[in-house]
């Protein structure tokens, strides 16, 4: 008797701290958080990202990866929709050193790259919102040398 | 994936099935923990490996495509089967643990794994977590240093 009572309990702590848990992400996820990295310059040209190129959108995905399509998506129609803007999805587990030096923690990760190789914004998780990417890129446009 | 040059999936499942497949695996989970019992998490486990070999076969979608799909609207966006085939597997490994925990008289090792189990099925269910996308990465991170 007593060891249900301590399986209700692991199962009501377990429960309590997996909702924490998804709440918080709820909340970080798809938000394109103010980074500043310039130091990833060559990294990001190797990773397909254009050294002319005003804006680059680069997305990291995985196979196992439910939310990826629906940012790759995304990023290809703000891709389509802007002058200037460039999509790049990289696979990953084929760029690990690339995971690591950027630390990239989970999939999609996608990066906003200004015309100077910098990374300026960063979001985890479900996609941004297009009203977020869309002034996350336009801030990216306005800050880069190549305006 | 282009809007014009779309790639064709090999295979797409209706996004509700798996976070009611991961609602009954909660359940189940929860009853595990509260009786302790080796035989229940066994036949989880069970379950969650045919889901890991082979989604289509898996009981809660079979349950779900026969008793609630039938009510539901198509769904309008499919996802891949991938995501959810990693997760039934990592799911087999937490709960083939659990059981040998259970059975074997070591029940603090079935306790942990089936809690992991739950805490995953539980974030699957009510929040539509991507658990591959969560781990998949820190997996594969250290496996090839250069």
């Amino acid at each position: 008797m007593r060891s249900a009572w301590t399986g209700l309990l692991v199962a009501v702590v377990v429960l309590l701290a997996a909702s924490a848990f998804g709440l918080a992400r709820r909340v970080r996820d798809g938000r394109l958080r103010t980074v500043a990295d310039a130091g990833h310059r060559d990294l990001l040209l190797r990773l397909g990202v254009r050294p002319d190129t005003p804006v680059t959108l680069l997305q990291f995905s995985s196979a196992i990866c439910a939310p990826c399509r629906a940012t790759a998506r995304l990023c290809a129609e703000v891709a389509t929709a802007t002058d200037g803007v460039h999509h790049v999805d990289v696979d990953a587990a084929v760029h690990l050193d690339a995971v690591r030096a950027l630390g990239i923690m989970r999939t999609p990760t996608l990066l906003v790259v200004d015309s100077d190789g910098r990374i300026v914004r960063r979001a985890a998780g479900q996609p941004p919102t297009r009203d977020g990417l869309t002034a996350a890129v336009n801030a990216a446009m306005a800050g880069g040398s190549a305006r | 994936m282009t809007p014009g040059g779309r790639r064709e999936c090999p295979m797409t499942l209706d996004p509700r099935g798996p976070r009611f497949a991961a609602t009954i695996t909660s359940v189940v989970l929860v009853l595990v923990l509260v009786t302790g019992s080796g035989w229940l998490a066994l036949a989880q486990a069970v379950v969650f490996g045919i889901g890991a070999v082979s989604i289509r076969h898996a009981p809660y979608p079979v349950l779900y495509r026969r008793f609630v799909a039938v009510r539901l609207r198509p769904p309008t966006e499919r996802e891949a089967a991938e995501p959810v085939r990693f997760a039934q597997g990592l799911g087999f490994v937490f709960l083939t643990v659990g059981t040998v925990g259970y059975l074997a008289g070591a029940p603090v090792v079935g306790v942990v794994a089936t809690a992991l189990g739950l805490a995953a099925a539980f974030l699957n269910a009510a929040f539509g977590l991507c658990l591959g996308c969560e781990v998949y990465l820190l997996l594969r991170r250290p496996t090839s240093r250069a």
